[in-house]
């Protein structure tokens, strides 16, 4: 009797076994299952073959392109959507379903876009006006709540008041003057509007398909649909696989030369090298410090510069009272007692380059020369230790102490710490008196910190929203969201708004006053102490060509890629 | 019996309750809001999405509210994942956790056992010795630099297995032999330990003594024995097996629920946070309740309160 008893829970418990088990590697299956050959197709297999294996580092959040914030969601919407314009490239904003270059109006605040009568969704459906009319009144409908509906304001005519239920969305300036011919009515000349035209929350959305599917659209690859060289399969909405298959209906078509895209997800870049030595992938994501030091000189490695400035950034005010960096000559010594060029060749070794300017190079090009504004607006503050201790000096001077207690504030993931220790030593080091104390927090407790101005320096990086200076200067007016460092200057505020208003329709005057806000919050005021332009550096293998890589919006584009083995 | 079950069934929802109650309070604690572009949010478009998600409402409003959706069964929508139920997330990521960690614990309880016995069996000469140093070995060595070596030897130099990704059992394997070397030197230390003391004690000598051999009398009696401490250590570290090993999920890009959750804490995914707390702490106190349950069987002087008694 109590053998038998035994037996049964035994047998019990491994059939419960046998069946939680079953279901792991079914579930697995059938997101893998649907694409056929799947993962293994690319290797060993004929020179001919245009597959691709591709590496990410992160899952897709959403293939909503009005919701999506991060960056694996752009990669997604760059190889499967398309707006009025794409970026080329060179990351200059080319017309994609317009039709060549739209009627602009002389007081420059009516577009009219003519849209490719080709242009067709992958369902067969023709992308028409109304699908961006429908889809960016989706934007800023106040009900759906996009994280990046503020891309609209102030930008396309009554965006912020629909934003905050101010007026209807009806009310947006846009409109559907037949099916292929868009009018769009700004608030205000806007001269970085084409490379918004390129970005993810200005895509348009096939209006039938998205109500049809409701809350379950863009949740999986069925619920999507696409407009550009590709559509996603096999994406299960939170799967660490996914693939892309040529779109069938694509205008262009014929440029598109692979026939399958298979993307792994890999958290650790040491699996993403594994996977990459093991011919299981193409490409791997961006390698991170510790294994881009060891892969710098390796044959197949490729750096590129990214988008993203970083700086130290200094709090002038803290509980309501002025801290050691109120003082300008402080500012001033500590943005120069540090070396930028050994901190990126040695610290971070990933293709990121050191920067005595805030604004990025390869963002924005003046108006009449086509020079980048990096490099006329010049080194605006370099590292030189002997001007940091007189400036040190004089400062401590002013403030009638000899010592200084300097909290900073960063990350607490490995790299992040490393930068640390890198500034605390190169600080304390180079300027006599100075106390560095770290805080490492979650990124969460940073922001916060940083928000509520509760820090004396802070490691800060910011990426752009649009391909114009803009989008980095505005940070540090006034009363700038962002600003968060108790600086204000009538002078910076003034250049600014000139730049954004007096001279919206005047383009050379408005790099002009850009190039001097620059200039006067990093030359003069030092509110800020660039570091670097971040790089990504990736091994790719040889035989994968024309693979395009952005600054801006989605990290790379497929469509013209080719295998040749 | 049904009374003691009745019982702990009864318990069992209560515990339920109050860490789902605990976690939510102390989740509200954590800085910052769940919306993933928070940077660059505008003061209005902040306001515009807590109120949304029900994120301006007072705490106890919160709370009332996702008490009630819990026991209907909806455990709401992910931040992370926009508009994906927290259910079907947990649904579709919890098969891979579930697999990987009963098969770690499959063969990692076995094989520890055998060690175990064995270095009893054989005290004090070179398999004991040895089985004992791999015991301190993988007591010693982090799974992930464990699963990290297996990836380069076997994955990368050998090529016998796939290197990393989740499609069919080949998968799984190095993952499975990483995430075994825990519960393989639980079970090898413990099983030793318990079966060298029961070795000492009187009913063994007396079984000896009638003439049975070493090994017959270790199989008749002394394992089942020793079993006892070893259900009590395996129930739990079930549990943490089968919820996921983060580090290992994320070497062998496996798509678990482990890795998951804790991205669910950095980025203040609530409704993800709160669902998986309720599903590991489901699993928790069911196991313990087969634990006991499995006592009863094992050892036959422990009763089920309400069981029929013989004292």
């Amino acid at each position: 009797m109590k053998k038998s008893k035994n037996l049964f829970f035994i047998t019990l418990l491994i059939t419960l076994a046998f069946i939680i088990s079953g279901c792991g590697y079914n579930s697995s299956n059938d997101s893998d299952g649907s694409g056929g050959d799947g993962g293994d197709s690319g290797k060993g297999d004929s020179d001919t073959k245009q597959v691709l294996n591709l590496i990410e580092s992160a899952e897709i959040p959403t293939g909503d392109p009005t919701l999506a914030t991060d960056a694996a969601s752009f990669i997604v919407f760059g190889q499967t959507m398309e707006g009025l314009y794409v970026l080329d490239e060179n990351d200059t904003p080319i017309p994609g379903i317009a039709d060549g270059e739209p009627e602009i109006s002389e007081d420059g605040k009516e577009y009219t876009f003519k849209i490719r009568e080709n242009a067709k969704w992958s369902n067969g459906d023709p992308v028409t006006a109304n699908d961006f009319v429908y889809s960016w009144r989706r934007a800023v409908n106040p009900e759906v709540a996009s994280e990046y509906a503020y891309m609209f304001s102030g930008i396309i005519k009554n965006a912020t008041e629909i934003i905050n239920g101010k007026a209807d969305k009806e009310d947006l300036g846009v409109e559907a003057v037949d099916e292929n011919t868009l009018k769009v009515t700004l608030e205000q000349p806007v001269e970085y509007f084409d490379s918004l035209l390129a970005f993810g929350t200005y895509l348009p959305l096939n209006e039938k398909f998205v109500e049809e599917k409701g809350d379950k659209f863009g949740t999986n690859s069925e619920n999507m649909l696409a407009n550009g060289p590709f559509v996603l399969t096999d994406w299960d909405g939170s799967g660490l696989e996914w693939s892309y298959e040529p779109n069938e209906h694509y205008y262009d078509k014929d440029e598109v030369h692979l026939t399958k895209v298979n993307v792994q997800v890999a958290k650790t870049p040491n699996t993403a090298i594994n996977l990459y030595q093991t011919d299981e992938a193409d490409r791997t994501g961006a390698l991170s410090a510790e294994y881009a030091n060891q892969y710098q000189d390796d044959e197949e490695a490729s750096t590129f510069k990214e988008g993203s400035s970083w700086y130290l950034k200094f709090n002038q005010e803290r509980n309501g009272k002025d801290t050691p960096l109120a003082n300008e000559n402080i500012r001033k010594a500590i943005a120069m007692a540090f070396d930028k060029k050994s901190f990126t060749d040695t610290v971070l070794a990933n293709g990121s380059i050191p920067s005595d300017g805030y604004v990025p190079e390869g963002l924005a090009k003046n108006p009449e020369t086509d020079k980048d504004f990096r490099e006329e607006s010049g080194d605006l503050i370099s590292y030189d230790v002997e001007k940091a201790q007189e400036y040190w000096k004089k400062g401590l001077e002013e403030l009638g102490v000899e010592e200084i207690k300097l909290d900073y504030l960063s990350d607490d993931t490995e790299n992040a710490k490393k930068t640390g220790e890198y500034f605390q030593n190169q600080l304390e080091t180079n300027l006599e008196g100075l106390k560095i104390e770290l805080t490492n927090v979650p990124f969460k407790v940073r922001l916060k910190k940083t928000t509520d101005q509760d820090y004396d320096i802070v490691m800060h990086g910011w990426g752009p929203d649009y391909l114009d200076p803009m989008t980095f200067l505005d940070l540090y007016l006034t009363d700038g969201t962002n600003n968060n460092t108790g600086y204000s200057s009538e002078e910076f505020d003034k250049l600014i708004d000139d730049a954004k208003v007096k001279y919206a329709n005047d383009p050379q005057k408005r790099w002009e006053a850009m190039l001097e806000a620059e200039k006067l919050l990093i030359q003069e005021d030092t509110v800020i102490a660039p570091i670097y332009q971040r790089g990504r550096l990736v091994l790719i293998k040889p035989y994968v060509k024309n693979f395009h890589e952005h600054l801006f919006g989605p990290d790379y584009s497929l469509k013209y890629v080719k295998i040749e083995k | 019996m049904a009374k003691y079950l009745t019982q702990r069934i009864i318990y069992m929802i209560i515990t339920l309750f109050i860490i789902a109650s605990l976690t939510f309070f102390l989740m509200k604690f954590l800085p910052g809001t769940p919306f993933q572009n928070e940077e660059k949010l505008t003061e209005e478009q902040r306001i515009i999405l807590d109120e949304k998600y029900g994120l301006d409402d007072p705490l106890p409003v919160q709370y009332a509210n996702y008490m009630i959706n819990i026991a209907k069964g909806d455990l709401g929508v992910s931040f992370q994942y926009d508009n994906q139920p927290v259910s079907s997330l947990l649904l579709k990521r919890i098969g891979p956790s579930l697999t990987l960690g009963f098969q770690a614990m499959f063969i990692g309880t076995i094989i520890g056992i055998m060690l175990g016995v064995l270095a009893a069996l054989f005290q004090n000469t070179w398999i004991d010795y040895g089985s004992t140093f791999l015991a301190v070995l993988g007591k010693s060595i982090p799974s992930f630099v464990f699963a990290a070596l297996l990836q380069y030897y076997i994955g990368v130099k050998l090529e016998w297995l796939p290197v990393a990704s989740w499609n069919g059992f080949s998968y799984s394997i190095m993952p499975t032999i990483a995430l075994a070397i825990f519960p393989i030197a639980t079970a090898a230390r413990f099983m030793r330990t318990e079966l060298i003391e029961v070795f000492s004690s009187d009913y063994i000598t007396l079984a000896k003594a009638k003439g049975n051999s070493r090994t017959e009398v270790a199989i008749k009696h002394a394992i089942r024995n020793a079993l006892i401490p070893l259900i009590t250590v395996l129930g739990p570290m079930a549990v943490s097996l089968m919820t996921g090993s983060m580090v290992i999920e994320q070497i062998f890009s496996i798509p678990g629920i482990g890795e998951q959750f804790v991205k669910s804490i950095q980025t203040n995914d609530f409704p993800i946070i709160m669902g998986t707390t309720i599903f590991f702490a489901f699993l928790l106190v069911v196991i313990i309740l087969i634990v006991d349950i499995l006592y009863g069987i094992i050892d036959p002087r422990i009763r089920l309160a309400g069981g029929d008694k013989h004292e």
